[in-house]
């Protein structure tokens, strides 16, 4: 299992890159393993005000539908629209493939995710509960 | 693999013959507008009475079933159906009737839909019911629009619903489709709900719970008495999806654990036929203060006549085209009146040490999630054997396939990783279970010593290991040339 140093990561299994004032976020690769073949994704509307935490797109797998959390407040700027024909993106390189960009309203929020070290951490207790 | 029959069709070749027709052709282009008719060839195959008959026979008989071998999966209760239920649903005044005949020419059914709602009350501990919900998540919409139609007449605008987050997918859904907002409950250690749980989501927007009882685990909610009172004093309906009912049936009754309303799936707990889809028959049951409510036609009896009764001013209308899957309800109350009242409970008795026996015989080959007395099913996990072998709980269903068994429900509850969730159900003898636990242990072993082979898996059967993300992506729906 990988997990990129320098992102920022939530107790859902989100991952955040900041470039440029903007936030990308895509799930991990802890994330896209347990989720397993990814068939199709839902993604958010651009321009619409999202708060933290709240339920913004959706995946679904061969095992399961999935719901993705923000987990930072703002504005979706962008989406990764390639996900459309190709869901199965995220299984390969889950760490290029983001599914939304934020422009955020608190970039403090930031603070409060792990760093990729704490995610380590955190997916051990997951894994073993 | 079998060519399709449109593979082995031969253009021109006819299996009938039609004497002339005393009506004058028309030219179907001369009577429908250009943009009605088909613009390419509908690719309707030709082929002799004879290779019809060959080729769908030869289908069938690659068909699994519950006749033909062990079926445990989980939370669906595979079990036998007897025959008897098949030859009830058969006889003349049950199959030749019409849904539109007036009432007094068909006293005989409508007789039977009254009597099996009298016992599938007394069986829930309900007042009274309908039979014409589908399935098991029609039941809960039906369900769920009671409790609606129930808070309306008390003047109260209550949103959320409760649902523990090892329940079935249906649940949150009809909740949601019903226009409630769905608050998931995380189970505590032990697999179950926790009291401190529900007590954080009590309030006067609070609408309901929908649990089963025994949960996804198949254990039972031993708190749920104090639950259903916390709901209850909270202004709060229960409802009880009776997807694992079989577990409790003559032992425990869903009224007596204080819930409003139940569903029961006939297809699961009553023996009538189940799996590819349907026929399904889902009847709810409810408490006295929610059958004002009921659907639209109630079965009523008046000076000695059943009749279909609309005169129903609260209810909340009708949920079915005409009453239900009629043939599957006989099905049901035949099964009924064959097990009687201690047959009944002793399926349960049946169903609950089959479960046990499985359970212990096979948490030495992969671990138990939740390991604890359970009801009618449990669940094991292949995290273990993932971890160490890399190999999945789908590769483990797989290689079952090359067994002849069906394998059990994988992947669910999603609470457990890896999962395989097993109901053995009580019509299933020890010598079925062991040989069941045996090819367990030969998979285990196989995993151990040929990794390879098991991913590799199904290895005998008409098709091999097929391709889920292309099937759900891009599936072939229709015969192309």
């Amino acid at each position: 299992m990988e997990i990129l140093k320098g992102l920022k990561y939530s107790k859902t299994h989100e991952w955040v890159k900041v470039d440029e004032g903007v936030a990308y976020v895509g799930i991990s690769d802890f994330a896209q393993e347990s989720l397993g073949d990814i068939v199709y994704v839902e993604l958010p509307t651009v321009d619409s005000e999202v708060s933290k935490g709240d339920e913004v797109a959706n995946i679904e797998s061969v095992k399961a539908a999935s719901p993705i959390f923000s987990p930072l407040s703002g504005t979706i700027v962008k989406v990764n629209e390639e996900l459309e024909e190709e869901a199965e993106l995220i299984n390969h390189t889950p760490y290029d493939a983001y599914i939304f960009a934020i422009e955020m309203s608190n970039p403090s929020e930031l603070d409060e995710m792990m760093d990729a070290d704490a995610y380590e951490e955190y997916c051990e207790t997951e894994a073993s509960h | 693999m079998d060519k399709l029959i449109f593979e082995i069709s031969k253009e021109g070749r006819v299996g009938y013959k039609l004497p002339e027709s005393e009506i004058p052709s028309v030219d179907i282009n001369k009577i429908f507008p250009e943009e009605l008719l088909a613009s390419e060839d509908r690719n309707f195959p030709e082929l002799f009475e004879v290779d019809v008959i060959r080729h769908f026979t030869n289908l069938g008989r690659k068909n699994f079933g519950v006749d033909v071998g062990f079926y445990p999966l989980g939370s669906c209760t595979m079990k036998y159906n007897p025959k008897i239920n098949e030859d009830v649903s058969s006889f003349e005044g049950f199959a030749n009737i019409h849904p539109l005949q007036p009432a007094e020419t068909i006293q005989g059914i409508l007789e039977l839909q009254y009597k099996i709602l009298q016992a599938l009350s007394e069986i829930t501990g309900m007042k009274w019911g309908t039979l014409q919900p589908f399935a098991g998540a029609h039941g809960e919409f039906v369900g769920m629009k009671l409790f609606k139609a129930y808070f309306k007449a008390k003047g109260e605008k209550r949103t959320k619903i409760l649902v523990p987050d090892s329940a079935h997918g249906t649940n949150p859904a009809s909740a949601h489709i019903s226009g409630f907002e769905i608050v998931e409950i995380k189970s505590g250690s032990d697999g179950l709900l926790s009291i401190d749980e529900v007590k954080k989501n009590l309030g006067p927007d609070l609408a309901g719970l929908m649990i089963t009882n025994p949960n996804t685990l198949g254990l039972f909610e031993k708190n749920i008495v104090e639950i259903a009172k916390l709901i209850h004093e909270a202004g709060g309906l229960l409802y009880y999806d009776g997807a694992n009912f079989n577990a409790i049936l003559g032992k425990v009754r869903p009224g007596d654990m204080d819930f409003d309303v139940v569903h029961l799936n006939l297809h699961k707990t009553f023996s009538t036929p189940h799996g590819g889809g349907g026929p399904g028959s889902g009847p709810v049951l409810v408490k006295e203060k929610l059958v004002p409510f009921l659907p639209v036609p109630d079965i009523s009896f008046k000076d000695g006549k059943y009749y279909l009764n609309y005169d129903i001013p609260k209810s909340i209308g009708r949920i079915s085209g005409f009453y239900g899957n009629i043939a599957v309800i006989v099905r049901a109350y035949a099964y009924i009146l064959t097990m009687g009242h201690d047959g009944l409970r002793h399926v349960s008795e049946m169903a609950v040490l089959n479960a046990n026996y499985l359970r212990k015989m096979l948490s030495d080959k992969i671990p138990v999630a939740y390991d604890s007395i359970c009801k009618h099913e449990f669940v094991l996990t292949g995290k273990p054997i993932k971890d160490s072998f890399g190999v999945s709980t789908l590769d483990i269903a797989k290689r079952m396939l090359d067994y002849g068994i069906h394998p059990p429900t994988i992947y669910f509850p999603l609470i457990v990783p890896e999962a395989l969730m097993i109901e053995p159900t009580e019509t299933e003898s020890k010598e079925t279970l062991d040989h069941f636990c045996e090819i367990i242990g030969n998979i285990v072993k196989e995993i151990k010593e040929n990794p390879e082979l098991i991913h590799k898996a199904p290895l005998n059967t008409p098709v091999r290991r097929l391709d889920e993300v292309k099937a759900a992506k891009d599936p072939v729906l229709r015969f192309k040339k």
